[in-house]
């Protein structure tokens, strides 16, 4: 019964013990308040009724401490609501910087997940337990909504940007997934499972599963099928600034402006080239507008960021070893959880797929809900 | 005060000649300027326009019996939510206590003849007619999908329905609405009797005053707004579409600035009827009010202020999100303000309960909840869980529902007996109040742990534990259904069969209970001079139904 | 009070007198103008975010305008409100052949900037610059080009609108005015119209700098 009939949802990341505790204070001060008027009223109602036609209550003079009171008084809990709340807005904002990435993409009606070792997936999420995930997500199409009630967590996704969001799961099993945000006939439809499983089968999931190749190796292939490195090399001179390490780092533009060069701004340097110009270099570069789709620009990007990993670990920038380096300082960073080992190394050098882009679209369309790559056990 | 002498003009009784019978035939309904006569035709056309809303509600409540969506098409739904979204809220919600209500009784109260521009006020309901034309052409020819948000770029480059002519309906009642608006500002300001100081001015002005504000800064915001969608659907440029260099948030900023406030422009006049309501059946003058009065002022501003916390997931940064955060709070305030002081009024009044009380506490309590779960929107690490989910539904059906509706049904059940100058049957009234009370409560308090749950809104079909809590609200929705279909019975069986009201039959103070009822055409024989204040009840005034 | 003034053909039957009438019409009109600046505003609005996030298209964009019309529709507005501030002059001095000369002038003034505006348009069009399917301008700007364009007709379509609005309320005067119904007693209609002409001339004033003069100096 208690199954058919739940009153409270299951509590399974780190932040939904504080988003619930919140919630509780929240029910206490208002439920609080509330019965106070409520009895007040019921009291006043049954003890001031009328007892004549042409009965007129007695004139008292209204004290002003009692206004000014319940004026002020309800500022100190909202304060506390407000403080609170923004506390935990906060943690669900900032994503840990170990945390393992999944690039979400979203279109009318379904999720397609990819993981960092080359395995997708259709309306299902696979992730191991106590291991901080952030979710990079866009939409090929309307505005969608990333939403897992159990970890309390929600994004909107926009076309033409990327969402963040992140969880870290506390308990193994299975938990809905939501489109939230409506975005046509099929939204009611557009749901999934999240998986969570212990670090061992999820590792074992992860090997089982069919990969195109990383997103950062396809991102080199597409790399250079598109001859970015003609222009985006090291040598002095080059038409277009190095690519090696600027990820995640600031940069000064024309006309003096500074910018974080995250995955927002790649993007948009993809796809819109005039937008923002490197100081010191020129407008030339195309547009890669309709040329590149979604799934191919999180590998391009993934590429690039591989770049900047292999520098910061203090070696030579060689593409090739910052494929697999992409994710070795997020294992590495996560000694608590020995049982997760370096995730990327189960799929290396894998073949990429001749083409990404049919298979970003083509797979699972009308799977309900059915995973491309195996449904994994329940642990 | 209790020296002040009254002026109370002699008035018969029985009044031989009434703005109802002054003159006849069908053109002289649809050519009047009288306020009175326009405030009937926007009652019957709300009426009608509030069944129409009701009526997709009904469906989708059926629909939601069971997980699977197996009774209607998910694009059938999707337009039923739609439609009845529009519907209530364009057609309903925002002309409801305003056109009708304050219509009818807002120059009265002043001791004015009629608004300040009574061609302007007959415009106002035909172009809020012309709108109503495009919304059925709308339903007729298969509906409009897109919510009634209209959120781009799903409305601008992807939903195939009728979103043009549902905005040009949109678009021509909310010049409806800026008029009524507007003339209510100048009436207030221009036309108030010899002697009607502001702070001798009942509350319910006070609140149409603030109402008026938002109708005339917040609309043509919307206007053009949904104008822009419409020329980016038919042009198929870019303004909001990403795909074609356009800002989706710039749309959710732009829309939420007036459909935020819109929401005080359904609360503002509840709350304002409430206050008239509690002071006559308290008889006594509402605790506080000054900080009443300035109260609606106060939500009208903030109001303005606080639209970004619809937009807390949508990808605004976080210190923006803290800020309208913050403001959200505030905005609780005045409104908490006014719960306590309707309280207060209680206490040692001379408490008579009897259907528009009845109506009016409910509207308290009800309004209560509404509120207060809006606190819990406005704490930002909640919102995240919540939002988009039935939490929201629920929340904004207790304001507006909840809180606008019951306030209407008090305002109507009070000022029946001056509109048409019978009483209906106060057993069947009392039994449709505590119907539509109880028939709430099931619907909506389950969507509060749906949406905990998290059940999102707008969904067709659902997950299978999410059923029972569905099934109450539908069987709630059903007891909702009969408590609003008794009024119309027994109100139409009064008009006939009621007996004869009197001028003042609740013994309540206020202008619009010393002229007769119905009231003559230019409402009062003689124009009245104000020498008392605001809500200051006398013996003598009785009431013949007390 | 009503019995200090006779009853004046023109004071409706539910205010108490003439003044009353004037009040209500001129705060009516205030009003109305609030409504108006908020019906702008949220285009002003996307002209700003569009005009920091797009500014080299912006105005590579601005350089299509012919700022020579431009600035003649300025001045034609700019003299259009002079002639309209006269006429509600001559109303008061009961100067009625007076009053009739400002009137048909501002209507000529506000016609003749309808006829630039419309040259205007006609040479956009020509150009491929009307958004939408008739959009043919080449450049590696042109979607943000297109997006100037779409908030130029979109900003002065909404004025010119007004201006249409404006011409019509003046004819209305401008009968009246010949059935000499206005004097120093009763000019109301004459002033509260003026107020309208001059609001839109002043929405014009904010519109050309930020839609012709962009990146010039």
């Amino acid at each position: 019964m208690i199954d058919d009939f739940p009153l409270f949802p299951e509590s399974a990341s780190t932040v939904s013990g504080s988003v619930d505790a919140l919630y509780f204070f929240l029910i206490a001060v208002c439920g609080f308040v509330s019965l106070v008027v409520i009895i007040l009223i019921i009291f006043f109602a049954v003890r001031y009724r009328r007892t004549a036609d042409n009965q007129i209550p007695v004139e008292y003079k209204e004290p002003k401490a009692l206004e000014i009171g319940w004026i002020i008084a309800p500022l100190f809990p909202m304060m506390i609501m407000f403080l609170w709340g923004a506390k935990v807005y906060f943690t669900i904002a900032r994503p840990p910087d170990n945390a393992l990435e999944v690039y979400a993409t979203a279109r009318q009606w379904m999720w397609k997940f990819q993981h960092v070792g080359g395995q997708s997936e259709i309306n299902e999420l696979h992730v191991p337990v106590n291991r901080a995930v952030k979710v990079l997500a866009a939409s090929e199409d309307v505005i969608h909504d990333f939403y897992v009630p159990a970890f309390r967590v929600k994004t909107d996704v926009l076309p033409n940007r990327y969402s963040t969001t992140w969880f870290q799961a506390t308990k193994t099993g299975r938990y809905h997934l939501f489109c939230a945000e409506y975005c046509g006939t099929q939204h009611s439809g557009m749901i999934g499972w999240v998986t969570v499983m212990e670090p061992a089968a999820y590792q074992q999931w992860l090997a089982g599963g069919v990969t195109e190749g990383t997103p950062g190796a396809l991102g080199k292939v597409l790399f250079e099928k598109y001859a970015c490195n003609s222009c985006h090399n090291a040598e002095s001179g080059s038409r277009g600034p190095a690519l090696d390490g600027v990820f995640g780092k600031p940069v000064s533009l024309r006309g003096g402006a500074i910018v974080r060069r995250d995955e927002n701004y790649l993007r948009e340097s993809i796809l819109n080239p005039q937008a923002k110009i490197v100081e010191g270099f020129e407008p030339i570069m195309p547009t890669f507008k309709g040329q590149v789709n979604e799934a191919e620009l999180i590998q391009l990007i993934a590429y690039i960021k591989s770049l900047g990993a292999s520098t910061e670990g203090g070696g030579p920038a060689t593409p090739a070893k910052g494929v697999d380096g992409a994710t070795a300082p997020a294992a590495t960073a996560q000694p608590g959880s020995a049982a997760s080992p370096s995730l990327p190394a189960v799929q290396p050098g894998v073949a990429p797929a001749p083409d990404a882009r049919g298979s970003a679209s083509g797979v699972g369309t009308e799977g309900s809900g059915s995973s491309v790559v195996r449904e994994a056990k329940r642990p | 005060m209790t020296t002040a002498v009254i002026d109370v003009p002699e008035i018969p009784e029985v009044e031989k000649t009434n703005y109802l019978n002054q003159e006849f035939g069908v053109m002289s309904w649809l050519l009047t300027q009288d306020h009175k006569r326009i405030g009937i035709l926007y009652l019957l056309s709300v009426t009608v326009m509030f069944l129409l809303g009701g009526f997709f509600a009904v469906l989708m409540r059926l629909e939601l019996v069971t997980p699977a969506g197996d009774l209607f098409s998910s694009d059938t739904y999707n337009k039923l939510f739609t439609l009845h979204g529009l519907v209530m809220i364009f057609f309903f919600l925002i002309p409801s206590i305003p056109a009708v209500l304050g219509n009818f009784i807002l120059p009265i109260m002043l001791g004015a003849r009629d608004l300040a521009f009574p061609k302007l006020n007959l415009l106002s309901w035909y172009l809020y007619m012309i709108g109503t034309a495009f919304s059925l052409v709308v339903v007729l020819l298969g509906g409009v999908d897109t919510g009634w948000t209209f959120y781009t770029p799903f409305s601008t480059s992807f939903s195939n329905t009728h979103v043009v002519l549902m905005i040009i309906g949109a678009f021509v009642a909310g010049f409806s609405s800026i008029l009524t608006g507007f003339n209510f500002i100048v009436t207030i300001h221009r036309m108030r009797a010899p002697g009607l100081t502001w702070f001798r001015l009942p509350l319910f002005v006070w609140a149409m005053y603030a109402t008026s504000i938002i109708m005339l800064l917040g609309t043509p915001v919307i206007a053009i707004t949904l104008s822009l969608v419409a020329i980016e659907r038919l042009l198929h440029v870019g303004i909001f579409d990403p795909a074609i260099g356009g800002d989706p948030l710039l749309f959710q900023h732009l829309f939420w600035f007036y459909s935020h406030p819109a929401v005080y422009i359904m609360i503002l006049p509840a709350m304002g009827v409430t206050s008239e309501v509690i002071a006559a059946f308290t008889r006594r003058r509402i605790f506080g009010y000054k900080f009443v009065a300035f109260s609606s002022l106060a939500i009208a501003f903030l109001g303005f202020l606080v639209w970004a916390h619809h937009m807390f997931v949508a990808g605004i940064s976080v210190y923006s999100a803290m800020i309208f955060s913050l403001l959200s709070f505030l905005v609780a305030i005045p409104s908490a303000v006014k719960v306590f002081n309707w309280t207060a009024t209680l206490y040692k009044g001379s408490i008579s309960i009897q259907t528009p009380m009845l109506f009016a506490l409910g509207f308290i309590g009800l309004f209560l909840i509404g509120g207060m779960t809006g606190l819990f929107l406005a704490t930002m690490g909640l919102d995240i869980h919540v939002h988009d989910t039935y939490f929201i539904v629920a929340h904004f059906h207790y304001v507006m529902v909840g809180g606008s509706v019951m306030a209407y049904f008090a305002g109507i059940h009070y000022w029946w007996p001056k509109i048409t100058g019978r009483m209906y049957p106060e057993w069947w009234a009392r039994v449709s109040a505590v119907l539509i009370f109880t028939g709430f409560n099931l619907t909506f308090f389950p969507q509060f742990i749906l949406g905990y749950l998290g059940m999102p809104r707008r969904y067709h079909a659902y997950s299978p534990e999410f059923q029972i809590l569905n099934v109450m609200s539908s069987a709630g929705a059903s007891i909702l259904a009969i408590g609003y279909a008794l009024p119309m019975i027994y109100f139409a069986w009064s008009l006939k069969f009621g007996k004869a009201a009197g001028n003042n039959p609740w013994g309540a103070a206020g202008l619009e209970w010393q002229t007769t009822s119905p009231p003559p055409t230019e409402n009062f024989h003689t124009t009245p001079v104000v020498t008392w204040e605001a809500y200051e009840y006398r013996p003598e005034w009785g009431g013949s139904n007390v | 009070m009503s019995d200090t003034q006779p009853h004046h053909p023109a004071l409706k039957h539910h205010f108490e007198d003439l003044g009353q009438q004037h009040e209500a019409s001129t705060l009516g009109m205030w009003a109305f103008l609030t409504t108006e600046i908020m019906f702008f505003g949220p285009l002003f609005f996307a002209y700003a975010l569009y005009r920091s996030q797009y500014s080299e298209a912006f105005v590579e964009a601005s350089h299509h305008q012919n700022w020579k019309l431009g600035v003649t529709n300025t001045a034609v507005l700019i003299f259009s409100s002079l002639t309209v501030a006269m006429s509600v002059y001559f109303a008061q001095k009961n100067r009625h052949k007076a009053l009739v000369v400002a009137l048909a002038l501002t209507l000529v003034l506000g016609i003749a900037f309808l006829g630039i505006k419309a040259i205007e348009y006609h040479e956009h069009f020509e150009e491929g610059l009307f958004p939408g399917s008739h959009f043919t301008y080449k450049s590696p700007l042109a979607p943000r080009v297109q997006m100037f364009f779409v908030l130029y007709f979109v900003m002065t379509g909404l004025h010119a609108v007004h201006m249409i609005v404006g011409i019509g309320i003046f004819t209305w005067l401008l009968i009246r005015a010949r059935r000499k119904e206005f004097s120093l007693e009763y000019y109301g209609p004459v002033e509260v119209s003026g107020l309208y002409w001059h609001f839109v001339d002043i929405v014009w004033i904010f519109l050309f700098p930020l839609l012709y003069l962009v990146g010039r100096h």
